[in-house]
């Protein structure tokens, strides 16, 4: 049993991590799905998507082959328009909402369709926004993820000059750098971010880290007001023994590893061990079988049914050939010679209901162990804590602390995304870089 | 089992279906395919003078993604020669005796070459001979086709050439392209034809192409008006017909359907407004000869649930339903009634109502769902919400008659009942 890299052939490791998502071959297939749109009045659809995209228009739009219209009216909600159609969990949001469902039917498969009106906005770079002329106030973003170019591109739309410090060499945040290869290829990623600046009037400088390349005591005295979305750092610590053995790794780590290097050089174990059952624990699952790791098993301390992953992502894992232990808690990760060889985990059963309104996972006292040589924490992510405890931005357990508006408590200060929320969804990031936005143009006195 | 064959004028065919003068039944090849697959007849393509036929003759509109909702064309009567055609059709006639056979004729406009061709045709043996007073484009412009039908002079007259020498029943086929069919159909009925055929096409545009502006179908860089068919025609064509049905002149003689037939219930709807059988040709240009079969099954199927023996039993049945405005009774009164059980809240009634009607819908909002109810005090029954709704009886119409009594236009006039009810 080994952790190693180079277990596949090219073509397998291309095959692998190509794009999973189904697009329209043909104008005709496209269409066909946009007539069945009933075109809802205040839509559902719509309603339950936090950047408020108006899915009927832009669908309707489809249909009358206006898909330059069609991309507008999707980005000028959310400029990560197309990103969000790879990654959103739309049962969850858009298409769990649609009206087919009530009728026992097959929603309208809106991710798919916002897929066909933004990839070729993207890759064509089309002209969908103008910029108003420079109204003399610098803005700095911090983070050019997606709150952070959400923030910028809303602020540059209005004459604001941005500037955004990015602590890595591409923008793009967790689109680019968290989520699973298959889902968001890194081409995309690159595109999507010099779509968004092709607006004009925001200046990415890379590799600028908050703390370390730059001060936020700085960043306010040089601009008229500053924007965080720095986003939520590494995955949570299990605090078990063992968690420092050879071959335990965080779940960003690992697929941050995957989205910057080549999938020959990220190492991945014979037999893996998952823990947790969100969106991050499935990428990192799949991502390690796609890898060539023989054998991947998920565990999860409360049952399928309490999933919080969606279940068309549980089913990539499912097809995947991933393995399942339910109702299974991490107690000790055993090792050998400094390397993990196994991990042993309470059996569990469901309690009462917790805050959340699940069942709480009780120990039943008893044990099992997993032979293993790896893994990954995949249970939440804990924020960048003391970089946000070294400022005096106020903050509860690192989440950074605004009011309505997205104002904290330092002035010229505003803040957004998953360093607020402790990690959402990418449309919920946009949001919170839109609303950001308006409250800044509010303080400047730019009159949006 | 019902019996749907059809008896038109001694014509018998086994199914009350038959295919249109048209390009499926211009040659041996289609027609012996058509009657193979189950029709039971068919209307061959209009002879007449030698023509010569444009590329490019067809064009059509479609509807949210689905094609050929309405079709055009641009094509003459039949381009073959005359004694080809003829052979052919006597070949037809020995292979399916017991199918129909009807010939289209437009021929030049003298006496003599009417009683020729008329000669011709019954030489061959067929059935009946169709006259074809309706082609709105290219034979329009040398005084045939349309240019007859839409003069009803012309068209008596040329009616009373053929009867001169007809020995087997002529159906007059009018041209919808008139402010009223009746004139031409009692001309025709006047002149001696012993039925009458409707619609024939429509002159249209079906649309342009906007990369290069030329409007269809293009015929290199230019284009004409063309006939219009297909569903979308049908309800022009049913109006038309219910018109010849409640003329006194008129409704004396039988009637083939045509315009937009495409299913079974369509059929059923021509017949019902007064047609004894039907032609159909854009459903078959869309789909091939096979829809016979369903044609025929959704036919049966619907006469045995009804009850009715024969077509015979049910032609006709809706003509008296049709009357005038004034015979309307205005104290019969609907309001629109939402089940909520069955609303999927797409609010499409609400905002039909709220932006175009009588804002009678009430919207109680809720995420991410509304819900609509129907403020009966405001619905004037126009049935616009039942009509948009994707649901089948979610939104039902429920009687409410604002009196017990039946009062029409006439009578509420007379009485000095007050008119604005706003």
């Amino acid at each position: 049993m080994s952790i190693s890299g180079n277990r596949l052939n090219t073509e397998q490791y291309l095959a692998n991590f190509d794009d999973i998502h189904p697009g329209f071959e043909t104008k005709e297939g496209a269409v066909i799905e946009a007539n069945r749109c009933l075109f809802c009045y205040d839509a559902p659809c719509t309603k339950l998507c936090p950047t408020s995209i108006n899915i009927p228009g832009f669908i309707k739009q489809i249909a009358s082959q206006n898909l330059k219209g069609s991309a507008q009216t999707i980005f000028s909600s959310n400029i990560f328009g197309g990103g969000c159609s790879k990654v959103c969990p739309v049962e969850k949001l858009c298409e769990g909402a649609c009206v087919y469902n009530l009728m026992e039917e097959k929603p309208i498969s809106i991710a798919r369709l916002q897929r066909y009106a933004t990839e070729p906005a993207i890759e064509h770079k089309w002209h969908l926004f103008e910029r108003k002329t420079s109204v003399n106030k610098k803005v700095a973003v911090v983070g050019a993820g997606p709150a952070g170019l959400a923030c910028a591109h809303a602020l540059s739309l209005e004459g604001v000059d941005v500037t955004v410090f990015e602590k890595e060499s591409k923008g793009g945040g967790l689109m680019t750098y968290g989520i699973a290869a298959y889902k968001v290829t890194p081409e995309f990623c690159e595109n999507e971010v010099s779509f968004i600046t092709s607006v004009g009037g925001i200046d990415i400088r890379y590799n600028q880290a908050l703390g370390k390349d730059i001060s936020l005591t700085e960043l306010r005295s040089a601009f008229d007001a500053v924007f965080i979305g720095i986003g939520v750092g590494v995955a949570r610590q299990l605090d078990i023994e063992g968690e420092d053995l050879v071959g335990v790794v965080d779940a960003i780590s690992f697929i941050y590893n995957l989205r910057t290097k080549d999938y020959a050089e990220v190492a991945v174990g014979d037999k893996v061990a998952v823990i947790g059952l969100g969106m991050t624990a499935i990428d990192a699952a799949t991502q390690a079988k796609r890898l060539g790791a023989k054998e991947v098993t998920i565990v999860y301390r409360r049952t399928e049914n309490e999933k919080p992953c969606t279940q068309e992502e549980l089913n990539i894992a499912k097809l995947d050939g991933c393995k399942f232990e339910y109702l299974a808690s991490p107690k000790q990760v055993v090792g050998q010679n400094g390397k993990v060889s196994g991990l042993i985990c309470d059996k569990m059963t469901l309690g009462e209901p917790d805050e959340s309104g699940r069942r709480s996972p009780v120990s039943l006292g008893e044990t099992f162990e997993l032979e293993v040589d790896m893994v990954i924490k995949a249970a939440g992510q804990t924020p960048f804590e003391s970089l946000i405890k070294s400022s005096n931005i106020l903050h509860k357990n690192g989440k950074i602390l605004t009011d309505d508006s997205l104002a904290t408590n330092l002035s010229t200060v505003f803040a957004g995304g998953d360093c607020i929320n402790g990690g959402k969804e990418v449309v919920n990031a946009v949001q919170d870089g839109k609303d950001a936005a308006t409250a800044i143009l509010r303080y400047l006195g730019v009159n949006a | 089992m019902a019996d749907i064959s059809s008896d038109f004028l001694g014509i018998k065919s086994p199914n009350p279906y038959w295919l249109a003068s048209a390009p499926p039944t211009d040659k041996k090849i289609n027609v012996i395919r058509a009657l193979e697959a189950g029709w039971g007849g068919v209307v061959w393509k209009t002879l007449g003078s030698q023509v010569k036929n444009v590329s490019s003759r067809y064009s059509a509109v479609g509807y949210n993604g689905q094609r050929v909702m309405g079709f055009n064309n641009i094509e003459l009567i039949s381009d073959r020669p005359l004694d080809i055609n003829l052979r052919e059709i006597k070949e037809v006639l020995k292979e399916f005796p017991d199918r129909a056979m009807v010939v289209s004729l437009m021929a030049d406009n003298s006496r003599e070459k009417w009683h020729e061709m008329v000669k011709q045709v019954q030489d061959t043996g067929a059935h009946g001979i169709e006259l074809n007073f309706g082609c709105p484009h290219g034979m329009t412009e040398r005084g045939m086709g349309a240019a007859v039908g839409q003069d009803p002079e012309i068209a008596r007259m040329i009616v009373e050439w053929v009867m001169e020498v007809a020995e087997i029943p002529v159906i007059t086929k009018l041209t919808p392209n008139v402010h009223s069919v009746v004139p031409s159909g009692k001309a025709a009925v006047e002149g001696g034809t012993n039925a009458l055929s409707l619609i024939n096409t429509i002159q249209s545009v079906t649309g342009i192409d906007l990369d290069t502006l030329i409007p269809n179908p293009n015929v290199g860089g230019q284009s004409v008006f063309g006939g219009y068919c297909g569903p979308a025609v049908k309800p022009i064509a049913l109006k038309m017909l219910t018109t010849i049905s409640q003329d006194n002149i008129t409704n004396k003689v039988p009637v083939s359907g045509i315009g937009g037939v495409s299913t079974w219930q369509d059929a059923v709807e021509f017949m019902l407004l007064g047609a004894t059988n039907v032609q159909v040709c854009t459903a078959v240009m869309k789909y091939g000869f096979r829809i016979i079969e369903d044609l025929c099954s959704g036919l049966n199927n619907w006469m045995d649930e009804k009850g009715f023996a024969r077509t015979t039993d049910f032609i006709g049945k809706s003509v008296p339903k049709m009357t005038d405005w004034e015979q309307l009774d205005l104290n019969f009164h609907i309001v629109a009634n939402i089940n909520p059980d069955k609303c999927v809240h797409c609010g499409l009634c609400y905002i039909a109502c709220e932006d175009t009607s009588h804002q009678s819908i009430n919207l109680s909002k809720g995420f991410p769902y509304n819900n609509y109810s129907i403020i009966e005090e405001e619905c004037v029954g126009c049935n616009l919400c039942k009509l948009v709704c994707p649901v089948e009886d979610c939104i039902t119409m429920v009687e409410k008659r604002h009196a017990e009594e039946k009062i029409n236009w006439k009578e509420f006039v007379n009485k000095g009942l007050p008119l604005n009810s706003h």
